[in-house]
């Protein structure tokens, strides 16, 4: 199991976010998490990225108790994606992906060769290695997004979460990027655990599918499994539309506007 | 790309030695000009042993002008240091000790360990260190709480700080009739010109090992930067590093007030400079501060000590005329 929850419970002050969460992620799988907003998955995914502590619980990586990790064994074992933050001082895209190298170096990070290798070989994966010289705060969104999975990609570690990195993208970044972690699974088979508004994309490209709402599971399993009439209104609170996409044989959901409900109704 | 040696080291001694080299300008420059007009020939010939030697421009040189120098030095490099690592801490390229009232609270501070008869140190020296780690615990509880520390927030709390602490500086020198004050408005405005070397060693052992403890964080520095959930993901024990940074930097940026008074803008006009000739990276950047920052105030107080006919005025007046415009076109450019 790349990644084993059981119990988990995680509350801020008196509020709990997350309660009583037991699932686990299997090593190679490209698994989504979802939600309408206030969740929880956004604290699930810093709870599973060491940044949170469980209240209760336990959670473990690779079979080992997330507690028995020193914090450079766990960078080189999880890297994490977040929600995209602006960078207002003028680093290059290659010092940006080059610091995903310090859990293997010392304190000051000093690079060798091997690492500078490492580095361009990532931002070749992820198709942004003519932009090495550029710096970070010229890019657009997509571009940077892809940098700073480059990033992820050069700390080398056999899981990467990533937190709503499709939320500011447009459709054709969507895709690329959405491509570029099924590239990422299947070539190199790390592990990507996601959080994600876009439960279409979920669809499309995800092995599992975990729906949460109010902080607790409320289904697991295959897209069309969790992607449920019934379970998607029952989260989401408003009226779907679940058909089977014209691409394959996954569940397309369309979101129905009040002013087209009667429409519904008839047919 | 081939390189030998790894990129970085090779950069750091180029950027450390280039600057070391202004820095010995600047020293030198501000070894030779002064009230006695002696000429640097006269200067170079007593520094390096050649005939003729002068031994009354001897005592000018190594009991005032070179404690001076030196003061100015180490408080330049302290103070560009303390801007570069608020900056990297509170993800504002604006941050800068006197601007946030870091420099003010621990004037009050030192102000109060005067008239308490303390000596420089450790007493003034311990006063202005507590002086300004309360401003800094009243900046962060004023600018926590929401999305961490918004630019103009933070900005403006400095300010409102500021404020305060000038008043109660004000306010305590208004109520005492006491002689030790005598200079304080000129010690206020920052004043180098008050030390003795045995004084300037005390203030070098205590601001030497904070700067290679600052070096020693600077690659954590960078990672802080990409945001403090990437930096943790990255192996950073980030709440461990910024109370280190913090206290540190306080404790630096109090001990060189308590020696000569509130030197502004430093901070903000020599990191900015060199993070357009040498790029963000702290690795590089922290050591070219300690540099950089110690030849701009040698520089600034020897045109405080050229520019007035008669006596001199404090190097705070130079380096603050400097640095407010900077200030401002800089707040105008990063407001989007």
């Amino acid at each position: 199991m790349a990644i084993d929850v059981k119990n988990l419970n995680y509350y801020y002050r008196d509020i709990q976010a997350l309660k009583d969460l037991s699932f686990s992620v299997t090593q190679g799988d490209f698994f989504i998490i979802i939600g309408p907003n206030g969740s929880g998955k956004t604290t699930l995914m810093k709870v599973m990225a060491g940044i949170l502590k469980p209240k209760k619980g336990r959670m473990k990586i690779l079979n080992r108790t997330i507690e028995n990790y020193t914090r450079k064994n766990l960078a080189q074992t999880m890297a994490f994606v977040p929600q995209m933050t602006p960078v207002d001082f003028p680093f290059s895209v290659i010092e940006v992906v080059l610091m995903g190298r310090s859990p293997y170096l010392g304190m000051l990070g000093v690079e060798q060769e091997g690492d500078l290798k490492i580095a361009e070989q990532a931002l070749t994966f992820t198709g942004v290695e003519n932009l090495a010289h550029r710096k970070l705060d010229q890019l657009s969104g997509g571009e940077q997004q892809r940098v700073f999975i480059a990033r992820a990609i050069c700390q080398e570690s056999q899981i990467i979460l990533l937190d709503e990195p499709t939320a500011s993208l447009d459709l054709a970044h969507q895709i690329r990027l959405m491509d570029l972690m099924e590239k990422l699974k299947k070539e190199k088979g790390i592990t990507v655990v996601m959080v994600s508004h876009d439960v279409n994309l979920a669809a499309m490209y995800c092995d599992r599918l975990l729906l949460l709402n109010k902080g607790e599971m409320v289904c697991l399993g295959h897209p069309d499994e969790v992607l449920t009439f019934k379970t998607l209104e029952a989260a989401y609170g408003c009226t779907l539309l679940v058909d089977e996409s014209p691409l394959g044989k996954f569940p397309r959901i369309t979101p129905v506007p009040h002013k087209f409900m009667d429409h519904l109704q008839k047919s | 790309m081939n390189t030998d040696k790894p990129l970085l080291i090779k950069r750091l001694w180029v950027v450390s030695f280039s600057l070391m080299l202004v820095l010995l300008i600047a020293m030198f420059l501000g070894l030779s000009l002064g009230s006695s007009q002696s000429g640097m020939k006269a200067v170079f010939q007593n520094l390096f042993g050649i005939e003729p030697h002068d031994p009354m421009l001897d005592t000018i040189i190594w009991k005032i002008r070179f404690p001076r120098i030196l003061l100015a030095a180490l408080v330049g490099g302290t103070l560009s240091l303390g801007g570069l690592v608020f900056q990297a801490l509170l993800k504002n390229p604006l941050a800068e000790p006197y601007i946030l009232g870091i420099s003010g609270g621990s004037a009050i501070g030192a102000i109060i360990g005067i008239l308490m008869g303390f000596t420089r140190f450790p007493g003034v020296s311990l006063t202005a260190f507590s002086g300004s780690i309360a401003t800094l615990l009243l900046i962060l509880v004023m600018s926590s709480g929401q999305t961490i520390l918004k630019k103009d927030a933070l900005l403006l709390s400095g300010v409102m700080v500021n404020a305060f602490c000038g008043a109660v500086i004000m306010f305590l020198v208004s109520l005492t009739q006491d002689a030790r004050l005598h200079n304080i408005i000129f010690w206020l405005m920052g004043d180098l010109s008050m030390v003795d070397m045995p004084q300037v060693g005390i203030l070098a052992a205590m601001l030497l090992p904070c700067f290679f403890l600052l070096f020693w964080f600077s690659n954590s520095m960078n990672l802080l930067l990409m945001g403090k959930e990437m930096a943790q993901t990255m192996g950073v024990n980030v709440q461990a590093v910024t109370v280190i940074l913090l206290v540190a930097t306080s404790f630096m940026v109090s001990a060189t007030v308590s020696y000569c008074g509130l030197v502004g803008f430093v901070g903000l006009v020599i990191p900015h400079l060199l993070r357009l000739l040498f790029g963000p990276d702290h690795r590089v950047l922290v050591p070219a501060c300690v540099f950089g920052g110690g030849a701009y105030l040698v520089f600034c107080d020897v045109l405080a000590r050229a520019l007035p006919d008669q006596g001199e005025m404090p190097a705070g007046v130079i380096t603050a005329m400097i640095g407010a415009p900077l200030f401002i076109y800089l707040l105008k450019r990063t407001r989007r």
